[in-house]
């Protein structure tokens, strides 16, 4: 029983982060480019979300919307600033600037918000489930729902819209997108929009599980969903989900049963091993180069 | 070429499925010392392929390979080039960072060895070396009339002078066969015929076999000896030039039905 | 043939010296100017402490470089090596002090430190190269967090019955008169300072010297040809696995040697200093320096070092600014449009002053 509840509890976890995962995957199929800034966008939507629950005394449903406009915002003002210029560049040179744009941040925020640690307000109430004799938090049931809710909608948004489909294109073969008269810029956006949109929800949902907010909250949280994006193949969407989820009952059971400061070893050590085994994750595409 | 010598290269029932399409079969060739040999045939014969299943790029589904008398099963690519079996690639594939130069030197990687250590130390090995392969670099470039734009990064080099390079960068690996996958690829008639002039003078001065991939009808019955013709992955015919251009069969492949 | 530059000064400038003799003498004068200042006491002490750090830095991007730059593949767990280096060089130092004076003890320590980094590193580089690119990188991530993590789980210790080590705190005792030389997450303490400037200026001189001849050798041109065209490099016999494998322990090794040094210059030293934000830190130095350019990862690493320091007056805002230094300068520098804007700005200017 002690088991089930840590593979719920795990599965939580797993779920904040699929989906952070799904913007670097998603970021990363569209745009070619691992966006390192992306953990800091959760925090700020961390903030923003605390300020309008808090401050503002904002309802939770309307605050939640707040911080994923806000977020949405901030993603697509930083692509067209600091990514888009450098469309042509090398993937390395995109990174970096990725980087400097993760400074920026963390370290606008720490001015504009100090370093020392806000308390999150709970939003929903403490209880737990129980069903035969298994307690789960209800707030642990409303993230993986939250999950769930947000994967189906990305899958039939991917599959069933025009934009979706245009959107595949674009992370098939960029320029045969552009021949077909496909935007590619307002895609990319698109992306960038729709992947932080999504750091807004998972940091109402990871500060609502770790109430503690700070200007670096969202850098460990954005290696491990960067690492579960890779876990499951970076560039798919169904991988982030599978990466995500793996990735959070691991830590979590490595926590229960081996060791609370060597979990992080574990988790990082299953990444490895994932990846010699399958060297592009469980479900990226095989590449070959042709000679 | 005498029939009761030894093939420097032997190949039999060779074939490659991929997936279920079969690229190559029962592919049967022989290269002797000294020849220069043709394979041609329409697009997506698999001319490629079967360089590629001779280096070992691809492992060969069926058949075997041959070569100096040594069966080639299980080796690696690096390991066939250093058996002796050098190519070049149909699609350019230089050092494009390093200079003319430097992608001749480096490939005497595995003729003229010398450790890290000697290299980080600068020991007296490190400097005979070195002069010994800047000294064959050059010969070789020369040779492929490449002399004057030693110091030019690879990338840079006009289009004809990079498949040049390619050719004088396999020499320094020093085979016994040389595979050249269209050679004059984008050539103009002037640079094929120089071309030519240089393959032969390459074999006869290294006393090497050659077989290339080619569609320059000029250079492939101009400068070889024998001509394998491969269709749908399969041997079409072969025998001496003014054979396969008058075989029919071969007319048709490259005509269409 | 091609005509051979006559002399000392036509060896040290022709094309394939220039790079390597404007290295040395960077790093020479600048240590000559450094010493005088320091022997005439003109130096400030916030600007004293950050002497030996900066060599530490230095010698670490030159490492990174090799890999980044001249092998081509993106490492992102360089301070993890650096970390390996710094506690490992701390144990040799405790367990030698009393008997061992303290600059044959730190040259040890640096050396162990060293061999035991290439050590792991070629343990750590056999699984990693068997990837490429991004998920290369994102296991090298990995790796660096997996190092960092377990020397934060590491108690070692010294007593009379000698050199303890375990994983585990609870089952962990030194006997009468022990010491620990790594206390788990409270890392190494008590550590005797003997790091130095002039040693630290002799590092970074090695390891430009190993990579510069490397470079310049059978080796190198290997390396590099891997990177440009690994099916090409194959094609002509170069073992990519080898290669590559060389470049990255070597680069492991010149971070070990840099973790060292960089370990005894503090009495205290935690391995959580060793994140991946540090690793990321020494790879803006490289990539902003220019891969493969070490010339350029000299001066990068010593402005963006020391940048930091510089804005302090600016207190608050100063990683504000040196985060949009750097965002501005990736952009300058690598989009066309803004290249070609800079560049007629320039025109202009020196028009006006002619």
């Amino acid at each position: 029983m002690r088991f089930l509840s840590n593979l719920v509890t795990g599965l939580g976890l797993g779920s904040v982060y699929a989906i952070i995962a799904l913007g670097y995957t998603m970021v990363y199929g569209i745009a070619k480019m691992l966006n390192f800034a992306h953990g800091d966008v959760i925090m700020v939507g961390a903030y923003i979300a605390f300020f309008a629950l808090t401050k503002f005394g904002l309802p939770l449903i309307p605050g939640i919307l707040v911080a994923v406009v806000g977020c949405t915002v901030l993603g697509v003002v930083v692509e067209r600033l600091a990514y888009k210029p450098l469309r042509q560049a090398s993937s390395l040179s995109v990174l970096i600037t990725a980087i400097g744009v993760s400074y920026f941040l963390q370290n606008g925020a720490q001015l504009l918000w100090s370093a020392s640690p806000k308390m999150f307000p709970a939003i929903i109430s403490t209880g737990t489930l129980n069903i035969g004799g298994l307690s789960i938090a209800y707030l642990t049931l409303l993230t993986i729902a939250t999950c769930i809710v947000v994967m189906v909608c990305l899958t039939l948004f991917i599959n069933k819209t025009k934009t979706g489909s245009a959107m595949r294109a674009c992370s098939e073969d960029k320029g045969a997108a552009q021949l077909m008269g496909i935007n590619v810029n307002r895609i990319i956006s698109l992306t960038f929009a729709i992947g932080s949109g999504l750091a807004a929800i998972a940091a109402v949902l990871l500060c609502a599980n770790y109430p503690t907010v700070t200007p670096t909250l969202g850098s460990m949280p954005g290696i491990k969903a960067f690492t579960a994006a890779v876990f499951g193949g970076i560039g798919s969407i169904p991988g982030a989900l599978l990466g995500g989820l793996l990735l959070g009952i691991i830590e979590i059971l490595s926590k229960a049963y081996i060791s609370t400061q060597l979990s992080d070893v574990i988790v990082f050590g299953v990444l490895i091993v994932i990846l010699l085994v399958k060297p592009t994750g469980l479900l990226g595409k095989k590449l070959s180069e042709k000679v | 070429m005498s029939k009761n010598e030894t093939p420097i290269l032997e190949v039999k029932e060779l074939g490659i499925d991929f997936g279920g399409l079969t690229a190559v079969n029962d592919l049967d060739l022989a290269i002797y010392n000294k020849e220069i040999v043709g394979l041609i045939g329409p697009n997506g014969a698999g001319k490629t392929t079967v360089f590629n299943l001779l280096t070992k790029v691809y492992k060969p589904t069926r058949g075997t390979i041959f070569f100096d008398g040594k069966d080639t099963a299980g080796k690696t690519v690096v390991d066939i080039n250093k058996a002796g079996i050098a190519r070049t690639f149909q699609n350019i594939r230089l050092f494009n960072n390093l200079t003319v130069l430097d992608n001749v030197r480096t490939a005497y990687h595995n003729n003229i060895r010398y450790s890290p250590v000697e290299a980080v130390l600068r020991l007296p090995g490190y400097y005979a070396k070195e002069r010994e392969i800047e000294g064959k670099s050059r010969e070789l470039l020369e040779i492929m009339e490449l002399g004057e734009y030693a110091d030019v990064t690879a990338g840079n080099l006009p289009y004809g002078a990079q498949r040049r390079l390619e050719i004088a960068r396999a020499m320094a690996t020093e085979p016994k066969l040389l595979l050249l996958d269209e050679p004059a690829a984008g050539m103009n008639p002037q640079e094929t015929e120089d071309l030519m002039r240089m393959i032969r003078f390459v074999r006869d001065h290294f006393q090497i076999a050659v077989l290339l991939i080619e569609h320059d009808m000029q250079l492939v019955m101009g400068i070889c000896e024998r001509i394998y013709v491969l269709n749908y992955g399969m041997l079409l015919a072969q025998g001496l030039p003014a054979e396969i251009q008058a075989n029919p069969e071969v007319i048709k492949a490259y005509l269409g039905d | 043939m091609k005509k051979e530059n006559k002399g000392i000064i036509g060896y040290l400038f022709n094309n394939r010296h220039r790079s390597r003799t404007i290295s040395y003498g960077m790093v020479i004068i600048a240590y000559l100017i450094l010493e005088a200042m320091l022997r005439t006491g003109n130096l400030s002490n916030l600007f004293l402490g950050l002497l030996v750090p900066a060599t530490c830095y230095l010698v670490a991007a030159i490492g990174l470089n090799l890999n980044v730059g001249v092998s081509g593949e993106l490492n992102l767990g360089q301070a993890g090596f650096m970390a390996v280096g710094a506690f490992s060089g701390v144990c040799v130092s405790g367990v030698l002090a009393g008997s061992v004076p303290a600059i044959p003890r730190l040259i040890i320590a640096i050396i162990v430190g060293t061999i035991l980094t290439a050590l792991i590193g070629f343990l750590i580089g056999i699984p990693v190269l068997k990837l490429q690119g991004d998920y290369l990188a994102i296991v090298t991530l990995a790796f660096g967090q997996i190092v960092m993590n377990l020397i934060m789980n590491l108690y070692v210790g010294l007593d009379s019955s000698g050199l303890k080590f375990s994983f585990v705190q609870a089952n962990f005792t030194l006997g009468e008169g022990g010491k620990f030389l790594i206390n788990g997450p409270m890392g190494a303490t008590g550590t005797e300072r003997i790091a130095t400037f002039t040693a630290g200026v002799i590092l970074v001189i090695i390891a430009l010297v190993i990579v510069y001849n490397l470079i310049y050798s059978r080796s190198g041109r290997a390396i590099m040809a891997a990177r440009d065209n690994r099916i090409a490099a194959e094609s002509i016999g170069i073992d990519i696995a080898k290669t590559k494998m060389m470049a990255f322990v070597i680069s492991a090794a010149l971070a070990g040697a840099a973790g060292a040094l960089y370990g005894l210059n503090y009495s205290t030293m935690v391995a959580s200093k060793f994140d991946y934000n540090t690793s990321i830190l020494i790879l803006v130095y490289v990539v902003l320096g220019g891969l493969g350019n070490f010339n350029g990862t000299l001066i990068a690493t010593v402005v963006l070092f020391l940048l930091p320091q510089l804005l302090r007056g600016l207190q608050d805002y100063r990683m504000l600014i040196y985060a949009i230094i750097l965002i501005v300068i990736m952009l300058v520098t690598n989009n066309e449009l803004l290249k070609t804007k800079v560049a007629s700005l320039r025109g202009r200017k020196q028009k006006a002053k002619a």
